[in-house]
């Protein structure tokens, strides 16, 4: 790694003010205060080792909104990387064909690693089960559009073992003022003790129910995330969970008026298509808030 | 030539490291830890289970005409606590430290989290660093908390 090399790899790196920098100059650019000419001449990597066509098609178009050019990788299996070069390798050769890169791994930890090797910036696109700092900035941001980032009571639903959407969001609360946490999940799916620990460990107070109706009239933003048929022990067990937990027009006359709701998408059933058209919905702003964050997550890397 | 212990059990050396005390059964962990075993041209002996005279038993380990230096040692800290190291030139104990695990720890704990990219073919020494509630895969978070046996993940 180059000295003063900007890399953005995990909300756990980023102090709160580094946050709120990023958040700022996405809302710039958000509400059109940009020249379209920042990145003019530069060229962005996208590095996808596995599939993710809204996370690399929105870093794409934040990369092209800026005036710079994309690079892809093209598809794996055409690649060196299948005749079995190695990752630190793909990337020492790409540092230099590129100005920054957008990596999206399988493994835990990619990221950093390539950002050891590389001599441009690196930005971390997701990786395995790990982090995913894009995501967790752009949920940020959707909240703050509709509140300030504190005194916030946030319900987090659905499976918040492997969820990591959900893990790097609580880190990056955890950075904020008076912010709880409620937990709903089913059984064997709730956060990893250790998640617990930390979180207990950076003063969040995180407090578990085992449905929806206990906290939802304290929430100031639900946050739904998708439930994946081969986390549970067997079917039956999934379908009586879906069809508890769905989110519901009628369900959510027991909010707060302001209350919204986030989902990362893709969802499947866990919120019934009549809540989108409801004013707390959130979800589909959110996603187009992908654009605007990785803009200022770009500039940040590569301006001069 | 000062007289070493009277149940020294290895031959005395000119120059050289020896490290003592080391937990009964982790001598060979140790000597593993540091890397001093193939292709380096370095005499090591190590004698196992020997009696100590603070009591109980211990292993010990001498590597002939190499002085290592604290921060290379203190890895072994990690399975060996109680070590010390003793730095002998002319057969004679010219300097003795005791071990502590280091902030970072280098190319020694294989990371638990199978799908971590340090266990995978990447040329890269796994990296934990070393916190209150235990030890941190740098690159994928993963904790090997304090309750569980470090030796098991060398
Ligand atoms: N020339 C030598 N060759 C090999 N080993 C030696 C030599 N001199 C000392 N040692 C060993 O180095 C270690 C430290 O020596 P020292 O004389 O300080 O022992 P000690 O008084 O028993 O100290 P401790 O309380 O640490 O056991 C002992 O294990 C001793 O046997
Ligand atoms: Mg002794
Ligand atoms: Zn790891």
């Amino acid at each position: 790694m180059t000295v003063n090399q900007r890399n953005i790899l995990s909300v756990r790196d980023m102090d709160r003010e580094e946050i709120d920098r990023l958040l700022s100059a996405a809302a710039e650019f958000d509400h059109g205060k940009g020249t379209g000419h920042e990145l003019d001449g530069k060229i962005l990597a996208v590095l996808f080792f596995e599939p993710s066509t809204r996370t690399r098609m929105s870093f794409s178009s934040a990369m092209m909104r800026l005036g710079g050019k994309i690079l892809n990788l093209g598809s794996v299996e055409a690649t060196s990387i299948a005749k079995g070069e190695t990752l630190s390798d793909t990337i020492r050769v790409v540092s230099g064909y590129a100005d920054a890169i957008v990596l999206r791994h399988p493994k835990e930890g990619a990221a950093r690693l390539a950002s050891e090797v590389a001599s441009v910036p690196v930005i971390n696109g997701g990786d395995g089960a790990g982090q995913h700092p894009s995501q967790t900035l752009l949920d940020l941001y959707t909240i703050r559009e509709s509140m300030p980032l504190r005194n916030i009571d946030i319900g987090l639903q659905g499976d918040l073992r492997y969820g990591r959407t959900v893990h790097s969001l609580a880190f990056a609360l955890s950075k904020y003022d008076n912010i709880r946490i409620h937990s709903i999940a089913p059984e064997g799916l709730d956060f990893p003790s250790s998640l617990k620990a930390d979180l207990s460990e950076l003063g969040v107070e995180l407090i578990c129910h085992d449905t929806i109706e206990e906290c939802l009239p304290e929430l100031d933003v639900l946050y739904v995330t998708r439930l994946q048929r081969e986390r549970f022990p067997d079917p039956v067990a999934f379908d009586n969970y879906a069809s508890t937990y769905r989110i519901t027009p009628e369900l959510l006359e027991a909010a707060k008026p302001n209350m919204i709701v986030l989902h990362p998408l893709p969802r499947v059933d866990e919120i019934d298509p009549r809540v989108d058209t409801l004013p707390c919905a959130k979800y589909f702003d959110q996603a187009h808030n992908g654009v605007p964050v990785r803009m200022a997550m770009l500039n940040e890397v590569m301006k001069q | 030539m000062t007289k070493p212990e009277k149940t020294l059990v290895i031959s005395p050396i000119q120059r050289g490291t020896v490290i003592d005390h080391i937990t009964p059964g982790e001598g060979l962990t140790v000597i593993n830890i540091l890397g001093i075993t193939r292709g380096t041209g370095v005499t090591v002996t190590v004698a196992c289970n020997v009696e100590s005279s603070r009591g109980g038993r211990k292993d010990l380990v001498k590597i002939a005409d190499r002085e290592l230096l604290k921060e290379e040692v203190d890895k072994i800290a990690l399975v060996a606590p109680d070590a010390t190291i003793s730095i002998i030139r002319d057969y004679r104990v010219v300097d003795k430290k005791t071990v502590s695990v280091p902030q970072e720890i280098v190319g020694v704990i294989t990371c638990p989290n199978p799908n971590c990219i340090t266990n995978t073919k990447e040329p890269v020494p796994t990296r934990f660093a070393a916190q209150t509630r235990g030890f941190r895969c740098r690159y994928c978070d993963t904790v090997i908390s304090l309750d569980k046996d470090i030796g098991n993940y060398i």
